[in-house]
């Protein structure tokens, strides 16, 4: 029908290839910390550091294979606007945990 | 020229694109909303972060958090996340019998992730449990609630554009809102990702 609508963030690039890979990428990336958890079989500070870098690496991958954010010039704008949002992201989680500790370990 | 014309054409008006980026301007506008939504969240998580040692004598995350019906909750928003990503393959395709099919596929598991997620809620406040009980579970209720809010009103946002894909067909206009709908969800889904790693995983360890 309107080949042009298709061409946007959000539906464009899609195959069923790339959402089957998404999709097994995402199971393998959720059972990894259930699991690390669920056993707890490694010291917490590994366990940790395991939730985080799964949680990141499926953010990116549904950020790439669900919502087709990539390099290209068509998401340029939809990848500016998300790295300013993360840029603000980090001045506000950041900022209220560096002070939020800082004034707890002074009122200790 | 347009009122005259909106007033005797009415709904036909509406339904035209009256300018070839419409839709990617409409896109891109949603994906301006969604950053927004995800400052939102990034607070809603800082204040988590912060109060999540704050239990006032009440139950921790260890006593609280039942992971399998977690990892129940997280699988069927993936599905429903995946089932979406096939509907806007069959929208690319024109076919809308699949759509309808997809559509209602990700409503039902959707419907899943919010009951289970309602149950869950009713259970710790039946015990005692509820946001009123520490700052660690209000904070706890305000961000995977706000969560939850959106996926219902993504839910309802679904039952209509499933409707006017039977009614109108799959027009510009509601492949439009398909497509939006599409990024609302999957955004959804990342947020989930958060909320399970950071609050519930985080916190049983």
């Amino acid at each position: 029908m309107n080949q042009t609508s298709i061409d946007s963030i959000g539906a464009r690039g899609g195959s069923l290839k790339s959402y089957g890979a998404g999709f097994v990428l995402s199971l393998i990336l959720t059972a990894i910390p259930f699991a690390l958890v669920m056993s707890g079989a490694l010291p917490s500070s590994v366990t940790l550091a395991g939730i985080f870098s799964a949680g990141i690496v499926q953010i990116l991958a549904h950020l790439h294979y669900f919502l087709h954010l990539d390099t290209s010039s068509a998401a340029s704008w939809n990848v500016l606007a998300l790295m300013f949002t993360l840029l603000i992201m980090a001045l506000f989680v950041g900022g209220t945990i560096w002070i939020m500790y800082n004034l707890n370990y002074r009122m200790m | 020229m347009r009122t005259t014309n909106a007033s005797t054409t009415g709904i036909a008006h509406n339904e035209e694109i009256e300018h070839p980026n419409t839709v990617s301007i409409q896109i891109f506008g949603f994906w301006i909303y969604l950053m927004s939504d995800l400052i939102m969240f990034a607070t809603l998580f800082a204040t988590f972060v912060v109060l999540s040692n704050a239990y006032a004598g009440g139950p921790t995350g260890k006593e609280l958090f039942d992971l399998p019906y977690l990892l129940g909750e997280t699988l069927l928003l993936l599905f429903s996340s995946v089932a979406y990503g096939l509907v806007m393959l069959a929208v690319h395709d024109g076919q809308k019998k699949l759509v309808l099919i997809g559509l209602v596929v990700t409503l039902l598991l959707g419907l899943g992730f919010v009951s289970m997620e309602i149950n869950e809620f009713r259970g710790m406040i039946a015990g005692g449990h509820g946001p009123d009980r520490s700052a660690f579970l209000s904070s706890f209720f305000t961000l995977v609630g706000t969560h939850g809010i959106h996926v219902a009103f993504g839910l309802i946002w679904m039952a209509v554009v499933i409707w006017q894909v039977a009614i109108k067909g799959l027009t510009s206009p509601v492949q439009s809102r398909l497509m939006r709908l599409s990024m609302f969800w999957h955004f959804l889904d990342i947020i989930w990702i958060g909320i399970f790693s950071i609050v519930y995983l985080m916190g049983v360890v």
